[in-house]
C-alpha cells in the first residue's frame, strides 16, 4: 500500500525488462500467470477496485448501511465536487497543504541533497552518520510526535532555549506556526529515506566527470554545482514526486501534533478533512470527491516536477 | 609513494590545503545534522524515565534523583502494553508472511520465468506505488469494514497491507541476479519451477530475505491510519494505534503525561531500532541501491 513508509522505496528500478527470450514462437510459460495470480488478485481487490469505486463514489449520494442491506444511492453528478470546492473548510486545507508543501518539498530536497553529498564524502564515522540519519524514518510518527510535543510545548526546552524569541502561544498552538512547524516535523522525519536515495545515486556519478573538474582547476563547489547536482537529475526528480505524494497524503502528524488540525482549522489538512467528513459525519461520497480533486492536484504537481526539473533528457 | 609527494608542485599543496577548509566545514554540517537526528530519540528516552517532567535545560542531562521505571507502569496499566506489542506483532507477522510467500512466487516469476504479461505485471507493481493512499481510505473502509464485515478484525487490518509491492520488486531485483545456468540444469534433472523456487532461488538470496522481511515489517509496526480507522475496540488495537488514543484522549488524566506518553514511544521505538541497527548494513546495500542503479 502506497503509505508514506512504503510507497518510497519504489526508487524506480530499471523498467528494461530482463532479456528475453519470449520472443514470438517460444511458448509462453503458463506458470508466470499462476504464480503471480495471488499478488493481482491482491491488486485487483485492494488497489484496482478501491480506485474505481472512489471515483464511483463521488459522482453518488453515498451512505454507509449495515452489509447486505441494499438502499438507493442516488446519482448526483458533479454536486459533491461544487460542493467540496465551495466549502471553506476543504479550500482552508488545500491552502494549508500548499503552505506545507511549499515548506517541505525544497526544504527536502536541499537537505537530502547535501547531506549525502558529505556523508558520501566522509571518512569517518560513516556507519554511525547513517544509521542517525535514518532512524526517524523507520520509526513510527505516533512515537516521535511524542517527543516532539515535548520539545515544544509552551514550556519546552526549545522555548527555554530560545527564551524571548519563542512564539507566543507556542508553536503547535499558534495560528501562524503550527503549519510551518508541522512541516518541519516531517522533514526531519523523511529526510533519512531521501539521504538514502540520492546516495545511492551518488554511485553512479560517473567518476571521471570529476577528475576532468578537478584538471579543469573547479573548486570543490563549483564541481558540486556543475557535475554533482546536473548528474543527479532523475534522482531528484523522484525525491521531489516523493515528496510532493508524501505531502499530499499528510494525516497523522495534523491529527495528533495539532489535535486535528487546530488552532483553528490552521493545520487541517484534506485527508484529515477527508476522515472528518467521510466517516466521523458518515459523507464518503463527498470525502471521495476531495480525495479525487487531491489525487489531481497531486498528480498535476508530479508531472509539473517531472517537466521542469526533469529537463532536457526528457 | 614519498618520492611521489617529493614531485607535487606548489599548486597540488595549496590545493590540498584548500580541500582541508571545506572537509571541516562538511564534517561540521554532518555532525550538527546527526545530532538534530539523535537528540529527539535522546530525549524521548530521557522524558520516559522522568518522575518529575522536567523541560528545562538541564533536564536534558538525566538526574539520578528524578529516575524512575514507573512511567512504564503507568502506560503499562492504561493501555495494556503486551496486548498492544502482541497486536502490532500479529499484523506485522501476517504482512510479512503473505509479503514472503506470495511476493517470492511473483518475483520468480517476473525475473525467471517466460511468459506472456510479465512486461504488464512488473508495471503494475512499479505503478501501484504511486497510487495514492488517500484516495483508497475511504473505499477501502466502506468495503472491508461495511461490506466484508472485517471491522475490529486482524484479516481487515492486514488485508491492505498483505503484499508489499516493493518486496516484489526486491524479489524480481534479486533472482534477476541469479546465473541462469544454474535453473536450466536443475529444470532437466527434472526439478519443478516451485522446487526450483524454495530449494534454490530463495536459499540463494538470503541477504535480500532480510531487508525485505525488515523494509516489510515497518511498514504496519508504523501505520496509523488503517489500523485507527479499522480497529474501536482497545483490545484489538496495535501500539502505534492505542499511543495515539492515549495521546488524544487520555493523557490529561495522568500525573506524568509527558513520561507515560514516552514510555510508550520508547516501547514501539526500540524494535525497529534493535532489527534496523543489528541489519544495517544488509539493509542498506541491498535493495534501494539496486533499485536506483541503472
Amino acid at each position: 500500500m502506497a503509505t508514506s513508509t512504503t510507497a518510497p522505496a519504489a526508487v524506480a528500478p530499471s523498467v528494461r525488462e530482463p532479456r528475453s527470450r519470449t520472443r514470438r514462437g517460444v511458448r509462453s510459460n503458463p506458470l508466470g500467470w499462476i504464480f503471480s495470480a495471488p499478488y493481482l488478485v491482491f491488486i485487483a481487490l485492494v488497489f484496482a477496485y478501491p480506485l474505481g469505486f472512489a471515483v464511483y463514489m463521488s459522482f453518488h449520494d453515498y451512505f454507509f448501511t449495515a452489509p447486505g442491506v441494499t438502499v438507493p444511492r442516488p446519482f448526483v453528478g458533479l454536486e459533491n465536487y461544487t460542493a467540496a470546492l465551495t466549502d471553506p473548510a476543504v479550500r482552508q486545507s488545500f491552502v494549508n497543504v500548499a503552505v506545507f508543501l511549499v515548506i517541505n518539498v525544497p526544504l527536502t530536497v536541499v537537505l537530502s541533497l547535501v547531506l549525502a553529498s558529505l556523508l558520501d564524502r566522509a571518512v569517518h564515522a560513516k556507519a554511525f552518520l547513517r544509521v542517525s540519519f535514518y532512524l526517524p524514518y523507520l520509526t513510527s510518527s505516533v512515537a516521535v510526535v511524542g517527543v516532539w510535543l515535548f520539545l515544544f510545548n509552551g514550556g519546552g526546552i526549545v522555548n527555554r532555549v530560545l527564551g524571548p524569541l519563542a512564539p507566543d502561544p507556542s508553536w503547535l498552538v499558534n495560528e501562524r506556526w503550527a503549519m510551518p512547524s508541522i512541516a518541519l516535523f516531517v522533514t526531519w522525519k523523511g529526510l533519512g529515506f531521501y539521504i538514502l536515495l540520492y546516495l545511492a545515486a551518488l554511485q553512479n556519478v560517473a567518476k571521471d566527470l570529476y577528475e576532468a573538474a578537478a584538471t579543469d582547476g573547479a573548486s570543490r563547489w563549483q564541481s558540486f554545482v556543475n557535475v554533482t547536482i546536473p548528474s543527479l537529475r532523475p534522482a531528484t526528480v523522484l525525491v521531489l514526486i516523493l515528496a510532493i505524494i508524501t505531502g499530499a497524503n499528510l494525516f497523522t502528524e495534523p491529527y495528533l501534533l495539532t489535535g486535528g488540525g487546530g488552532p483553528n482549522g490552521a493545520s487541517r489538512s484534506p485527508v484529515l478533512v477527508m476522515y472528518q467528513e467521510g466517516i466521523e459525519q458518515g459523507q464518503p461520497g463527498y470525502a471521495a470527491a476531495i480525495g479525487v480533486l487531491l489525487v489531481i492536484g497531486t498528480l498535476v504537481l508530479s508531472y509539473l516536477s517531472n517537466r521542469f526539473a526533469g529537463g532536457r533528457e526528457s | 609513494m614519498s618520492t611521489v609527494r617529493q614531485a607535487d608542485g606548489p599548486v597540488v599543496r595549496r590545493a590540498r590545503r584548500r580541500a582541508l577548509v571545506p572537509a571541516l566545514v562538511g564534517g561540521l554540517v554532518l555532525g550538527i545534522g546527526a545530532l538534530a537526528f539523535l537528540f529527539p530519540f535522546y530525549y524521548m528516552v530521557i522524558g520516559s524515565l522522568q518522575r518529575e517532567p522536567d523541560q528545562s535545560i538541564a533536564g536534558a542531562f538525566p538526574h539520578p534523583g528524578n529516575l524512575t521505571f514507573s512511567n512504564y507502569v503507568t502506560i503499562d496499566a492504561r493501555l495494556d502494553l503486551v496486548r498492544s506489542v502482541l497486536n502490532s506483532g500479529i499484523f506485522a507477522a501476517g504482512v510479512i508472511i503473505c509479503t514472503v510467500v506470495f511476493g517470492a512466487l511473483v518475483g520468480y516469476a517476473l525475473a525467471l520465468l517466460q511468459w506472456r504479461g510479465r512486461g504488464g505485471v512488473f508495471a503494475l507493481a512499479l505503478l501501484v506505488q504511486v497510487v495514492p493512499f488517500q484516495l483508497l481510505i475511504i473505499p477501502l473502509y466502506v468495503l472491508i469494514a461495511r461490506s466484508y464485515g472485517l471491522a475490529d478484525n486482524y484479516l481487515g487490518m492486514i488485508l491492505p497491507f498483505a503484499i508489499n509491492s516493493t518486496a516484489v520488486i526486491i524479489f524480481r531485483q534479486y533472482f534477476l541476479q541469479l546465473p541462469q545456468a544454474m535453473f536450466e540444469a536443475a529444470r532437466i534433472d527434472g526439478a519443478s519451477e516451485l522446487q526450483l523456487l524454495t530449494k534454490i532461488a530463495l536459499p540463494l538470496i538470503r541477504p535480500a530475505l532480510v531487508t525485505v522481511v525488515l523494509l516489510t515489517f515497518i511498514g504496519p509496526w508504523n501505520e496509523f491510519l488503517w489500523p485507527f480507522l479499522i480497529t474501536k475496540r482497545a483490545e484489538l488495537q496495535p501500539l502505534a494505534v492505542s499511543l495515539a488514543n492515549y495521546l488524544t484522549n487520555v493523557a490529561n488524566s495522568t500525573a506524568n503525561p509527558f513520561g507515560a506518553l514516552l514510555a510508550g514511544a520508547v516501547v514501539l521505538v526500540v524494535p525497529v531500532v534493535v532489527l534496523f541497527v543489528i541489519f544495517q548494513r544488509q539493509f542498506v546495500n541491498a535493495d534501494l541501491s539496486s533499485g536506483v542503479k541503472e
